[in-house]
């Protein structure tokens, strides 16, 4: 294997390709820059027809920020992926702090379920940035990993507590979605880097043995959320009537749907939320069952581009960084559509680009412009302590 | 780190790379099979529920029949409701419109707090009564006024309306609100909608589902608060059948008016031949537009404890000894079962000994000797007390139900009375005690246990008057239902038999008891009868002293009445009249005649 690939044209102290920026531009996939266009797109128009037909009050500042993130994530694209390796750990910390912050300040505040931070153009809910900084975090912690290094408990034990803090904080909040999200995400990485199955049987033991605790620490809202997953019938009227709407929704769209503008359960309102955790839902009964199967499709599509591209890359933090971004968004994808057709409980996860809201989508862009990067800095080499 | 251990890590990497993205394949399979089930397997399910969502059915109600006398007068029609209403979301303050409407309105403080009250109780697009009844000054206040007052609208229902008042109160009737009974007994969805009413009395009640017509309904489509946004189909009401009436409606307010005179009373008019009612009056009456608005509790209360009954129809819902207008029955009765002859003669002293006890003529002196014709001139007693000795109460019963006595007469009206023809079965089954043949006598000049409605002796004349079994009437057409049954079987009697009956009555207007009653119009000629009733019996003393009706308090007093046929030679009216309290037969004589008098120069048995 070479240590000098055939794109470079200078040679690095550390004997790794060096990029102009015009050739990094132009090793930006156009495939999964269309993809995520098209992804934008869609959201715009579930976002038009939540509205009525109006691009106020979401279609419009829908596409703007989709506009503007998009330059963002093309801007992320074009960072050396040393440096944000070099960066993993301060933004993971910088990050926890802030989660932190929101906690404290909730609390002190009085402000009860208090998340967001104004940032002017997006309300930023740490929560959903942590999952970013958790991923930069263990793809950094695991570059410099051997096998032999993950096969040793001990080594594991930081790791550990990368996840579980953030996850304690997101659970306080109390935030059962992304709380579960950063678990699973967390599980995967390790999962990847060769963490042995048995261990993963023992975590899961014990977590299943904590249930009874964790339940004792639950809200009562959250408590009906599974209540009334394991028997809708239960509360028709609260919060089973999300979920057989939306059920009712899905189905009476059938094969092809009833067309853009269409649909009776969102238009007159029986359909909750509409525009944020139930725009599938809405989608789906506009375009039917072809509709709903073809965006899935197109996640699937960015999916795979995400772990091709974590495959292609020829440094571990790379490989975890998008493999990670690419589990994300799936679990992203799959939480939302699983929720709305009735098959989990009723956790507040947003379909990425398609949802109408500020912090999920920078998420979702930030991620996609991390997995660019690492595809345009494929054949950095970043040996152990190099970075 | 060395390129063979990145090249162990990347193996495992790659390896569990693909695990992973083998289960998240798997977990898309399984969002796909669920959309698939959804959508696909189980769709139509859910559309059914979408569509269930998404559609209301609502009823629309119909508009009533209107009710016309048989010249087409209307007598019952629907009129334009005009009520404001407002809607809370499309003014900026209620309060403010409120307060810009007062004067237009002149609505009340207390008007406005239920107002303000019931905007806070509703849905902010469903509309609110401010007014109901509205008149065409204060619709046109709204319009005009219409650029300040946002949200305020006018929206027209429809109410009964009901031409002649009081005259035609009790034939009528009325229209009100659905109870909960009514709810409960008739499964019928149309009578749940708000502000629905239906007939409570009179012919409104009677032929109420011929009046009502059929629901109608509309889908509309409704979104998750229940506010309507389209209509998807439309099945229009069916109007209610419209009812021509045998009323003459000018007739009936002569009548209402003749009665006046008398405080309190009732008056038939009816076809001989065919049993069509011309005139039903009841006096006093009611107001029945009062009714189909909503009654006011006190009026209510002030109606319900007259003593002079204007809610009850006396005509044929009041009951009343018939005194001497049995008689004929009872001569019928005596001639039918051969009991006399045509020749039979009484001698008449005043006294009528029978068992242990004397039964007195009103005629103190008494009529000397008295055939048939004369003992009905003069009405005279004793004749009738050996009639009905010699026929027997059960003859004189067999008679009456012939003639109609005795059992309701079917008439198109509730609350119609049937009266009472007393039998030796009857007494059997009423007392358990046998009859007393003395009691025969009471029976024979219409006293005692017999009782009857005006309605019965109108019925009772027109048969002998006829020779048919006529029954009464008040319905002539209804629309695309059918007409009025005219045609009526013989009766069982001899010709001559009630011809002599005939003759008696033609006397007695002639130059009996009701000689000042004559209709003097060539043509149009009356027989009758008169007859007075006893409220209260008088005493022996009181017949010592020479005691006189009208000298006891109004309440004690007999009620007078009459009944009688026009023209005598060509039957083709009849007419009953019970003046209560009115003394005696003369009095209620006197209204047959003007009545009669009118009715032959209408003459609305003309066309039929």
């Amino acid at each position: 294997m070479s240590w000098i690939s055939a794109s470079s044209r200078t040679s690095h102290a550390f004997g790794t390709p060096e990029l102009s920026l015009a050739a990094k531009v132009w090793q930006i996939s156009r495939v999964f820059v269309v993809l995520v266009l098209a992804l934008g797109a869609v959201g715009v128009l579930g976002q038009y027809s939540a509205a009525n037909g109006h691009m106020e009050p979401w279609a419009g500042r829908h596409a703007l920020r989709f506009g503007v993130l998009f330059v963002g994530m093309i801007g992320i694209a074009l960072i050396d992926i040393r440096f944000l390796a070099r960066m993993a750990y301060p933004i993971y910390f910088a990050n926890l702090l802030l989660l932190a912050g929101v906690e404290a300040y909730g609390k002190i505040g009085g402000l009860g379920a208090q998340r967001w931070i104004n940032l002017g153009f997006v309300q930023l809910q740490p929560s959903e940035l942590m999952k970013i900084a958790l991923i930069l975090g263990l793809a950094r912690w695991f570059h410099d990993a051997t096998l032999e290094d993950v096969r040793r408990p001990t080594y594991l034990l930081a790791p550990l507590a990368m996840v579980l803090v953030p996850v304690g904080l997101v659970l306080a909040q109390p935030n059962l979605g992304t709380g579960l999200m950063l678990l699973m995400m967390g599980g995967a990485i390790f999962f990847l880097v060769g963490v042995r199955l048995w261990k993963f049987g023992l975590l899961i033991a014990c977590g299943v043995g904590a249930v009874p605790l964790v339940w004792r620490f639950m809200k009562d809202y959250q408590k009906r959320r599974v209540t009334t997953f394991l028997d809708p019938s239960t509360d028709p009227l609260g919060a089973g009537y999300h979920i057989t709407q939306s059920k009712i929704a899905l189905g009476s769209g059938g094969l092809w749907g009833k067309g853009f503008l269409l649909g009776s359960q969102s238009h007159l309102n029986f359909l909750p939320e509409k525009q944020t955790d139930f725009i599938f839902t809405l989608l789906c009964e506009e375009w039917g069952f072809w509709g709903g199967v073809s965006l899935l499709t197109l996640f699937a599509m960015v999916v795979a581009y995400g772990i091709f591209v974590g495959l292609r890359s020829r440094n571990q933090f790379g490989r975890i960084l998008a493999l990670g971004l690419s589990i994300n968004l799936f679990l992203y994808v799959f939480i939302n559509t699983a929720m709305v057709m009735g098959l989990i409980p009723v956790v507040g996860v947003p379909l990425p680009l398609i949802s109408f809201g500020g912090t999920s989508m920078m998420a979702v862009m930030i991620g996609f412009g991390l997995i660019l990067s690492v595809l345009v800095h494929r054949d950095s080499r970043m040996r152990n302590g190099e970075i | 780190m060395s390129a063979d251990r990145d090249a162990d890590r990347f193996r495992t990497l790659g390896r569990r790379a693909a695990m992973l993205g083998g289960l998240q394949l798997g977990m898309l399979g399984v969002l796909g099979s669920r959309m698939y089930w959804l959508q696909v397997l189980e769709s139509e399910r859910y559309q059914m529920l979408a569509d269930d969502n998404r559609i209301n059915l609502r009823l629309l109600a119909p508009s009533r029949g209107t009710i016309v006398d048989r010249y087409g007068q209307p007598l019952a029609l629907n009129e334009r409701n005009y009520r404001a209403l407002i809607v809370s979301e499309q003014t900026p303050s209620v309060e403010r419109t409120l307060n810009t409407l007062t004067s237009m309105l002149s609505l009340g403080d207390q008007e406005k707090q239920r107002i303000l009250k019931e905007v806070a109780k509703k849905r902010a697009f469903m509309p609110v009564l401010l007014r109901e009844n509205l008149t065409w000054e204060q619709v046109a206040a709204v319009q005009v006024n219409a650029p300040d007052l946002p949200g305020v609208s006018i929206d027209v229902g429809e109410v009964r309306s009901y031409p002649l008042g009081d005259a035609l109160s009790h034939v009528v009737g009325y229209v009100s609100a659905v109870n909960e009974a009514e709810l409960k007994d008739e499964k019928e969805p149309v009578l749940a909608l708000p502000g629905f009413k239906i007939g409570k009395n009179g012919i409104e009640k009677h032929h109420e589902l011929n009046l009502r017509g059929r629901a109608g309904t509309t889908q509309v489509e409704v979104n998750a608060y229940g506010r309507t946004i389209r209509e998807l189909a439309r099945d229009d009401a069916k109007a209610g059948h419209r009812l021509t009436l045998t009323i003459d409606a000018e007739l009936q307010k002569v009548a209402h008016e003749r009665l006046r005179q008398e405080e309190s009373g009732a008056a038939v008019v009816m076809d001989a031949h065919t049993g069509a009612i011309y005139v039903m009056a009841s006096f006093p009456g009611f107001d029945p537009n009062i009714f189909s608005r909503g009654i006011p509790l006190d009026l209510w209360e002030e109606l319900q404890s007259s003593p002079t009954l204007p809610l009850n129809n006396k005509a044929s819902g009041g009951v009343y000894p018939p005194g001497s207008t049995f008689k004929m029955t009872t001569a019928l009765a005596g001639l039918d079962s051969g009991a006399i002859d045509l020749n039979h003669t009484v001698h008449c002293n005043g006294q009528y000994p029978f068992g242990d006890h004397v039964f007195h003529c009103w005629k103190k002196g008494g009529h000397g000797s008295v055939n048939l014709t004369y003992a009905f001139a003069q009405s005279c007693d004793c004749f009738f007390y050996d009639v009905g000795r010699r026929a027997g109460i059960d003859a004189i019963w067999a008679t009456a139900t012939k003639l109609g006595f005795g059992g309701k007469t079917g008439l198109d009206l509730p609350y119609e009375r049937p009266g009472l023809i007393p039998s030796t079965a009857w007494k059997k089954r009423a007392t358990g005690d046998i009859w007393h043949p003395g009691e025969t006598l009471s029976v024979s000049i219409g006293q005692g246990a017999v009782v009857v409605t005006p309605l019965q002796l109108a019925v009772m004349c027109a048969r002998i008057a006829s020779g048919f079994a006529v029954e009464p009437h008040l319905a002539k057409e209804i629309q695309d239902v059918g007409r009025e049954r005219t045609d009526w079987p013989r009766l069982p009697f001899k010709q001559q038999h009630l011809d002599a009956i005939r003759l008696g009555m033609t006397a007695v207007v002639q130059y009996g008891t009701a000689a000042r009653s004559q209709i003097k119009e060539p043509g149009m000629q009356m027989a009758g009868k008169t007859g007075s009733a006893q409220v209260r019996r008088i005493t022996a003393a009181e017949r010592e002293r020479g005691v006189k009706s009208e000298q006891l308090p109004w309440k004690d007093r007999d009620h007078g009445l009459f009944v009688s046929y026009a023209p005598v030679d060509n039957p083709r009216y009849v007419c009953a009249v019970v003046c209560e309290h009115g003394n005696h037969g003369a009095t209620a004589a006197l209204v047959a005649h003007d009545l009669m008098l009118a009715a032959q120069r209408r003459d609305p048995g003309a066309i039929s």
